[in-house]
């Protein structure tokens, strides 16, 4: 088996609270092979989006990624890399697009300009050739008349068409993992699809990998390979899209997915899950979902529960899967 | 004249809100933004009405405009027999009791400075409703129990709950005044899923509690199917597609309804793939494209769609706004399809044939 492109160890992120430091994310492991999508789902503040920043160490001020993390990247841990050499894998090898892009493209630069930027920061070519690389890029996430829009400013496209020109931003750098923070979240249902579609075709035409962060299963089923469902800084459980969308055993798990509106539960009531979100500080000693657990049992409240393998792919940190899987 | 059904509770007739665009040092109005324009609603008591369409197509502004938050520019809206349109502001404000909102945003909604019990009882005290002090304090427990808050938490702020129990506060305090009709503008929106199947499980028990009749104003259509008795989907200010919601989402008879429906992720791992059926951006309310205003991005229009407004086509739940909706429903009526397979439900393909006919001028 091949070396993942990227592995996370251990990751432990922490803010500073009064006169101590709070965790966001603990004890995080993860792995991407190449090529493969990897969903990263949860509620808000449950410590993805930090997650994927932390990868791109620009976790933001006063966050701190702790000593015991390890974040290897192609061979190279990326915690040890000067500035400069972090600089280079960002503007290369991992690209990055996020939810909101409108505020991610410079408002007085044509967004032609702006592609063209990261084209020139992947590879020397004269001007002419890199008007044309924009071009083809421009062109490969389905913005109609690409040579017009060259000189277009980021106000004049609409939400769908910045978040193309974001996305021909990342790719410009033809990069190996491409981090992808709600890309669909703040689009329109129909644009939405759109942006889905092309996703999941750069994937498969440019053997891209992709770091997916949302709270929207039905996004995940589009175009994840892989799951890790997150709660209160912790994965508890991960799986292939199959295993978690048709059978997910961390109860967490069950109660998101039954809670989504479908048509099947119309005239009856939703299964919720009960109470709120722990903030990150107030985590219960033991496992963190048990105050909301509809199965916990004095166990879970002592002891945080450690991964049970339920398939070879397949893993569930739940003292009540350790039971079933055992029996 | 128009026809007015007399067990509606509300009655929308050709409703319009325009907002001027200004420029210059005159400010002269160089356009209008036609957010709303010419939109018919019928409500009935008890039923929950679903108002859906991407942003920007005019679904809050009619929200709004029900509550002359802003001022429509021409049309009538019926409260029990009122035309309220016709009301001075004045004269407006005892409906504004009848009809309340729920926002999607309950961090902005809530007065910062209001305590939770001041800001439940805030719409009670406005109507002179319960007399005040310790009476109207214990009404606002029993509405807090009512939405599951303690009601010992009535003296603290708004910043320290929870989005999903701000949203709750915002709930009861809509309630306080006892509204026939609740509008929830994207009132779930914002909230995590496991706390928005709280919301919409408060939502239906208060529904069946009091026969509260609900606009739910939502971009989210699996939230609309399992919650709304009857959808209207809007574009570009105008109402495209009316009618139940089971029939809606088996037999959509407009291809922007078609597309929306195709745009929804499904979350069986056996049927992947979402359909991006609708072809480009969203015009501008601005300058809505001449003709249907989504010929543009349609896949199966005809050459007259650019220059025809469709017609108003009747169906037998509802409407809607499309050519070819005429030729649908001249036919037979569709056989019932699987719920499962709406997602999937194509449009008809533009073949050679539908392309010669002409719209009847």
């Amino acid at each position: 088996m091949s070396a993942p492109l990227l592995s996370v160890e251990n990751l432990v992120l922490t803010f500073p609270a009064e006169n101590r430091r709070i965790a966001v994310v603990d004890k995080l492991s993860l792995t991407i092979a190449r090529g493969e999508t990897l969903a990263l789902i949860g509620e808000s503040g449950c410590g993805k989006s930090l997650t994927a920043l932390a990868i791109m160490r620009l976790l933001p001020k006063p966050g701190r990624i702790e000593a015991s993390s390890r974040i290897e990247f192609d061979g190279r841990n990326l915690l040890e890399l000067s500035v400069p050499e972090m600089r280079t894998i960002r503007g290369g090898a991992i690209g990055m697009i996020f939810q909101e892009p409108m505020t991610s493209l410079n408002p007085v630069t044509s967004v032609g300009d702006q592609v063209l930027e990261a084209v020139w920061l992947h590879e020397k070519i004269s001007r002419a050739a890199a008007r044309a690389r924009v071009v083809e890029l421009l062109h490969m996430v389905g913005i109609p008349d690409p040579r017009a829009r060259f000189s277009a400013y980021p106000h004049q496209l609409s939400g769908g068409l910045k978040q193309r020109v974001m996305i021909a931003m990342a790719m410009a750098m033809r990069p190996r993992l491409l981090i992808a923070d709600e890309p669909t979240t703040a689009l329109d249902a129909t644009i939405r699809a759109q942006i889905l579609a092309l996703l999941r075709q750069l994937s498969s035409s440019t053997g891209t990998a992709v770091l997916l962060i949302t709270h929207d299963f039905g996004v995940v089923n589009e175009i994840a390979d892989r799951v890790a469902v997150m709660y209160a800084g912790m994965i508890v459980e991960e799986g292939t899209r199959r295993e978690l969308l048709s059978h997910p055993r961390h109860p967490y798990a069950q109660g998101l997915l039954k809670s989504i509106p479908r048509p099947e539960a119309r005239g009856n009531r939703l299964v919720e899950i009960k109470g709120v979100v722990p903030r990150p500080g107030r985590w219960p000693t033991g496992c963190r979902f048990a105050p909301r657990c509809p199965s916990a049992f004095d166990r879970c409240r002592a002891e945080l529960p450690h991964r049970t393998t339920v398939s070879a792919s397949q893993g569930a940190w739940c003292h009540l899967v350790e039971y079933e899987v055992h029996a | 004249m128009t026809m007015l059904s007399a067990d509606a509770l509300l009655e929308v007739r050709g409703l319009k809100t325009w907002f001027p665009i200004r420029s210059g040092v005159l400010r002269r109005v160089r356009g209008q933004v036609r957010a709303v324009d010419g939109v018919d609603l019928t409500i009935y008591p008890g039923e929950t009405l679903a108002l859906v369409g991407e942003s920007g197509c005019g679904k809050t502004t009619v929200g709004r405009s029900l509550l002359r938050l802003v001022e429509p520019t021409g049309g009538n809206i019926w409260f029990g027999g009122v035309n309220l349109s016709r009301l001075s502001l004045k004269a407006f404000k005892p409906y504004r009791q009848q009809i309340q909102i729920v926002m999607q945003d309950p961090g902005a909604a809530l007065d910062p400075r209001l305590t939770v019990r001041d800001a439940i009882a805030e719409g009670m005290e406005a109507f002179g409703l319960g007399s005040p002090g310790a009476q109207r304090t214990e009404r606002v427990a029993d509405l807090m129990r009512r939405v599951s808050l303690d009601p010992e938490l009535m003296w603290r702020y708004p910043h320290e709950f929870s989005g999903g129990q701000r949203q709750r506060i915002s709930i009861a305090r809509a309630l306080a005044v006892e509204p026939a009709l609740l509008i929830c503008d994207e009132a779930t929106s914002a909230l995590d899923v496991s706390i928005q199947a709280q919301i919409l499980n408060l939502l239906s028990e208060l529904k069946a509690e009091r026969r509260l009749t609900y606009l739910f104003i939502t971009h989210d259509l699996g939230v609309v199917r399992y919650f709304a008795d009857r959808v209207a989907v809007m574009y570009l200010g105008r109402i495209v597609e009316l009618g139940r919601t089971e029939r809606v989402f088996a037999a959509p008879r407009h291809p922007y309804t078609q597309a929306l429906l195709a745009s929804i992720p499904s979350l069986d791992p056996d049927r992947r793939g979402v359909k991006p059926m609708a072809l480009g951006d969203v015009p501008s309310p601005i300058a809505p494209p001449s003709g249907c205003h989504f010929h543009p991005r349609c896949r199966v229009r005809l050459p007259s769609c650019s220059s025809y407004d469709p017609p108003v086509v009747p169906l037998p739940d509802g409407l809607s706004r499309c050519v070819l909706a005429e030729r649908c429903a001249d036919a037979k009526p569709e056989p019932e399809r699987s719920a499962t397979a709406a997602a999937s439900a194509l449009p008809p393909q533009p073949k050679a044939e539908p392309t010669r006919m002409e719209p009847s001028p």
